[in-house]
């Protein structure tokens, strides 16, 4: 467990980088992450999310700008803050040849541990994320999956107080997608910051408290979940009846719109403003009785769109 | 970083290191055993017998010394400059970097990992040469000493090559177009006593020369170079080596955009 403070796990001041072949990915990105925070990094590929990650772990270099993680310079206080650092790639990084259990303890020996303590982490986040079972296996021969669920489980051997995790599910099948973000939430229960780049927008929806939208190396939203979520103007509800529908629902109100999807279900779209009450009663009075209710629309998505678009 | 943590880091990618080179056993110490073992079977026991001494003594024990280090030599070379590369290669080098490591427990770790295999490959070649001839050692320490400086010299090489290397292709250049001809062109098979003055002037300016020689004056107690001298420039070479190792390492070539 660590101390809950109330600064800022990570700082970032007027980031720039330039790569050597001239591509500006980073054009002055200002950022803060309190700690504690479960936060999302969302943007189209090629915003820039991976180049954020690459200097905050040292990987790439800056063309200017600083960061700060809990307080503390990454150029001036490299120890310090790397050791609270714990990152999972996008890209499979660790030895094909390896054996599980070994990839572990390396990695462990790397931040100064070893004997019984580094073997005690070593089983302790391998049977955490499933695959003590697998741990004298070589490492080509686990799934995609389980590579990923290796990469959380090396990042977080020494314990770091912030875990940066660039698209951790990718690929993952959906199983195993909610299984890691219980792990996840667990972890940021226990007070570890994290910081999720995904694709999977509603995974960021329902892990992250607060979020910040990339593109083109700039920032164009950061917000909390919440306040990006109440942005949404409409909402679109899609209705399963009991029973076959005769006649399409009729709310005799302009701002409803109804729309037929087939013999048992039927869409309704309308401002997020109103209460959905309403529509039960409309329902009710026409002998339409719902067997189930759920949101069409990927909310977050919607709101990640337009923000490119508005930029 | 404690100074005990740099130790448990070091440790741990010198241990990394061996575990690779063992379980590939088959690619990283056979080899060399089998080549270098036809080598006393032709160059010295059947051939050998044809020519008769080198440097007053008989071929056989005359070559032993420099085959021994010619496999030192290329396998503590390719120790670390596949090792490093493949760690590149497979982004596993990410593993350290993102870690708080210092960059020279990383490079003194991929040395050791080199040195290492030196030892265990001259020890092989040492163990075989057995078969052939009788081996007395003259200077048990000095000939320890002169391996250790010179699996340290080529595994720094190797380090800076697979620093720069962007493809496979690129670790074989130098062991093939640079490292073959200054073996063979060192002295492992011949005195350079035997060359004109103009062959003796080149051969000084070949690092391989003092290595072999002065491993080669352990053994038997000759050489054709002054040994002080020899080790005082197998020193130097370290040092640079490591000075400019640190230097690119530092600097994040082949490493950091």
């Amino acid at each position: 467990m660590h101390n809950i403070n109330p600064q800022n796990a990570i700082s970032i001041r007027n980031l720039q980088k330039t790569y050597a072949n001239g591509h500006q990915a980073l054009k002055g990105i200002d950022l803060d992450v309190q700690e504690n925070d479960f936060f999302a990094l969302l943007g189209p590929n090629g915003a820039g999310k991976s180049t954020i990650i690459g200097i905050i772990s040292t990987l790439v270099r800056a063309t200017s700008g600083s960061i700060q993680v809990f307080g503390q310079d990454v150029a001036t206080h490299v120890y310090e803050t790397k050791l609270s650092l714990g990152v999972v790639p996008q890209e499979i990084n660790f030895s094909q040849f390896e054996k599980v259990g070994d990839i572990v303890m390396t990695q462990a020996g790397y931040y100064g541990l070893r004997g019984a303590l580094a073997r005690e982490r070593t089983e302790k986040y391998l049977r955490k994320l499933d695959l003590w079972e697998k741990r004298d296996n070589r490492s080509r021969m686990l799934s995609g999956g389980m590579k990923r669920r290796l990469m959380i489980a090396r990042a977080l051997v020494h314990e770091p107080r912030l875990l940066i995790l660039d698209e951790p599910t990718a690929g993952v099948d959906i199983e195993l997608r909610r299984s890691m973000w219980e792990f996840l939430q667990e972890l940021n229960r226990n007070g570890t910051t994290i910081i999720l780049t995904t694709h999977y927008l509603e995974e960021a929806e329902n892990l992250c408290r607060n979020i910040a939208i990339i593109n083109q190396g700039q920032i164009v939203e950061n917000t909390s979940m919440r306040k990006l979520l109440g942005k949404l103007a409409r909402q679109t509800l899609v209705f399963d009846t009991c029973e076959e529908l005769t006649l399409t629902p009729d709310f005799n109100d302009p701002d409803i719109e109804c729309l037929r999807i087939d013999s048992h279900s039927f869409e309704v779209s309308m401002s997020t403003s109103r209460d959905i009450n309403g529509l039960f009663s409309v329902l009710s009075g026409q002998g339409i009785l719902i067997k189930a209710m759920r949101n069409k629309t990927n909310r977050l998505e919607e709101l990640f769109l337009s923000s490119l678009k508005n930029q | 970083m404690l100074a005990n943590h740099k130790y448990i880091a070091f440790e741990t990618i010198l241990i990394k290191e061996i575990r690779r080179f063992t379980r590939i056993w088959l690619q990283t110490l056979v080899p060399p055993a089998i080549t270098i073992g036809l080598y006393f079977l032709i160059f010295g026991n059947l051939i050998g017998r044809r020519i008769g001494e080198m440097g007053g003594y008989n071929y056989i024990d005359f070559i032993v010394p420099g085959l021994i280090m010619m496999a030192v030599i290329q396998n503590a070379y390719a120790n670390v400059s596949s090792s490093f590369f493949s760690n590149k290669f497979q982004r596993c080098i990410e593993e350290i970097l993102v870690s708080p490591v210092p960059n020279y427990v990383i490079l003194l770790g991929f040395v050791a990992g080199g040195v290492a295999r030196g030892f265990a490959v001259g020890l092989i070649v040492t163990i075989m040469s057995l078969f052939f001839t009788s081996l007395h050692i003259e200077h048990v320490f000095l000939t320890l000493f002169v391996v250790l400086l010179t699996s340290v010299v080529f595994s720094l090489a190797g380090f800076i090559n697979a620093l720069y290397a962007n493809t496979f292709d690129d670790i074989s250049i130098i062991p093939t177009f640079v490292l073959t001809p200054l073996i063979y062109l060192g002295g492992v098979f011949y005195s350079i006593e035997l060359l004109p003055a103009f062959g003796q002037w080149i051969s000084a300016l070949n690092p391989v020369l003092y290595m072999v020689n002065t491993f080669r004056y352990g053994i038997l107690g000759t050489s054709d170079v002054n040994i002080f001298w020899a080790l005082f420039l197998l020193m130097l070479f370290s040092a640079g080596l490591f000075v400019t190792a640190l230097y690119l390492l530092r600097r994040g070539t082949g490493l950091r955009q």
